[in-house]
């Protein structure tokens, strides 16, 4: 799985995809954990570094993740 | 140095800035912030409600002229007189509907010294809706099966082999998505009253709708390309908000009809793309489309390449654009004078 490098992000949350004129709109974490995914780190790596700053059990970070990754791959904003 | 401008005077139709517009505004825009030219605009109307007839500060003058229906022999006669006045150096026509007398007339008009730059009447009747099949064939382009009704029995039988909802669509404009038969009699009937025959039944394909803008050179090279995504859609099916996007599949769809057909002057691919991202070609239309401004506004001037091909002058391809650029249509009150309407009614030009 990798980001897709051709995707513009702003401070602000706001992520374009230039390929296919989507846009969505991010809240803190999601940036966080895109931001995390654009600079090349794995899912692992972002579990990790979340379980680490969050006081949140493991599991629901892992289902939470796990849907996050889910809608940005339907959407295109990553890659197998 | 600063470079002089060349003055020239440019014939356009489709100055009709409605809820559907034409191409007219956004063209003339384009020519007259171009820095190669310095244009006389004569708007060429046949509505005297045109709202680009009154833009005064775009349009310098306009002629009525007759209505395609009245046959391509009234167009020329009507476009001596105005070019006797006027003495334009090209005529850009702008609407489907009156490509076909353009195209028909291309020689006369050439031989009074207006340059135009069309398709030819083979390019032009080829990418007809209604020929659209046969086009995905010829080319290896994929379309959506599409099959021509002349009459309601036509339609019943052409009906059985699709399933629904179908798209209902006119030969020149106008489309519906059409649930049951019943709403696809209705929809035959009001587009066959309108645009006449044939109507063209096209299977319905679900998915994001984005088009692009070309110029071919005539000789199977790209002059100018740029993709969008419509994001604000009309109930007419109009843009009326669009992004450009760098979507490499759709600019080489492009690339390869315009090198395989040889296309001559500016064309529209209305595309969709399917969730398994495979690209339709649902219409080619055979002029500028009405979004044109985004085109320049990201940094392809296309009208102003088209001027230029039409002159005989060299244009160097235009290779990028601005990615992530949008248009956002809006509508605007021109306040005016009944003088003037009334002046546009009784002289015809204004």
């Amino acid at each position: 799985m990798r980001f897709n490098q051709s995707i513009a992000m702003s401070e602000s949350g706001f992520v374009f995809n230039p390929i296919t004129g989507d846009s969505f709109t991010l809240n803190n974490t999601g940036m966080q954990i895109l931001s995390m995914l654009k600079s090349g780190k794995n899912v692992e790596d972002v579990k990790e570094q979340l379980s680490a700053e969050y006081d949140v059990d493991s599991l629901v970070l892992e289902r939470y993740l796990d849907d996050f990754i889910s809608d940005l791959r339907r959407n295109n904003l990553i890659e197998e | 140095m600063v470079m002089e401008r060349k003055k020239i005077v440019v014939a356009i139709t489709g100055l009709n800035n409605i809820d559907s517009p034409g191409p007219g505004m956004p063209v003339i825009r384009g020519i007259k912030e171009s820095s190669c030219f310095d244009a006389r605009i004569i708007g060429l109307a046949y509505d005297h409600l045109e709202p680009g007839i009154y833009m005064k500060e775009w349009v310098d003058k306009t002629y009525m002229i007759p209505y395609p229906s009245k046959g391509k022999d009234a167009l020329l006669e009507r476009i001596k007189e105005i070019h006797a006045k006027e003495n334009f150096d090209l005529i850009i026509p702008n609407f489907d509907a009156e490509l076909f007398s353009f195209i028909k007339l291309e020689k006369q008009i050439e031989q009074l010294g207006i340059k135009t730059f069309l398709p030819s009447m083979e390019q032009f009747e080829e990418r007809h809706k209604s020929n659209l099949s046969k086009y995905g064939e010829k080319y290896g382009v994929t379309v959506p099966k599409s099959e021509e009704a002349f009459s309601m029995n036509d339609l019943f039988n052409i009906l059985r082999s699709f399933s629904y909802p179908v798209m209902v669509k006119g030969k020149y404009y106008d489309a519906y998505k059409a649930y049951s038969q019943e709403q696809a009699q209705a929809y035959f009937s009001k587009l066959s009253a309108k645009w006449g025959f044939p109507v063209i039944v096209q299977e319905y394909i679900d998915g994001t709708e984005v088009n692009v803008i070309a110029l071919g050179d005539g000789k199977g090279n790209v002059v100018s390309a740029v993709a969008m995504r419509k994001q604000y859609i009309t109930d007419k099916g109009k843009a009326w908000g669009g992004v450009t996007i760098s979507d490499e599949s759709m600019l080489e769809l492009t690339h390869r009809i315009i090198s395989q057909t040889q296309w001559r002057g500016g064309m529209e691919l209305e595309l969709i793309r399917t969730v398994d991202n495979k690209l339709f070609i649902l219409e080619i239309n055979p002029r500028i489309p009405a979004w044109v401004y985004l085109a320049v506004g990201a940094g392809q001037n296309l009208p102003e390449a088209l001027v230029k091909l039409a002159l005989g002058m060299d244009v160097k391809p235009y290779s990028s654009y601005d990615i992530g650029k949008m248009f956002i249509r809006y509508s605007w009150d021109l306040i005016v004078d009944i003088d003037m309407f009334s002046k546009l009614v009784t002289k015809g030009e204004l």
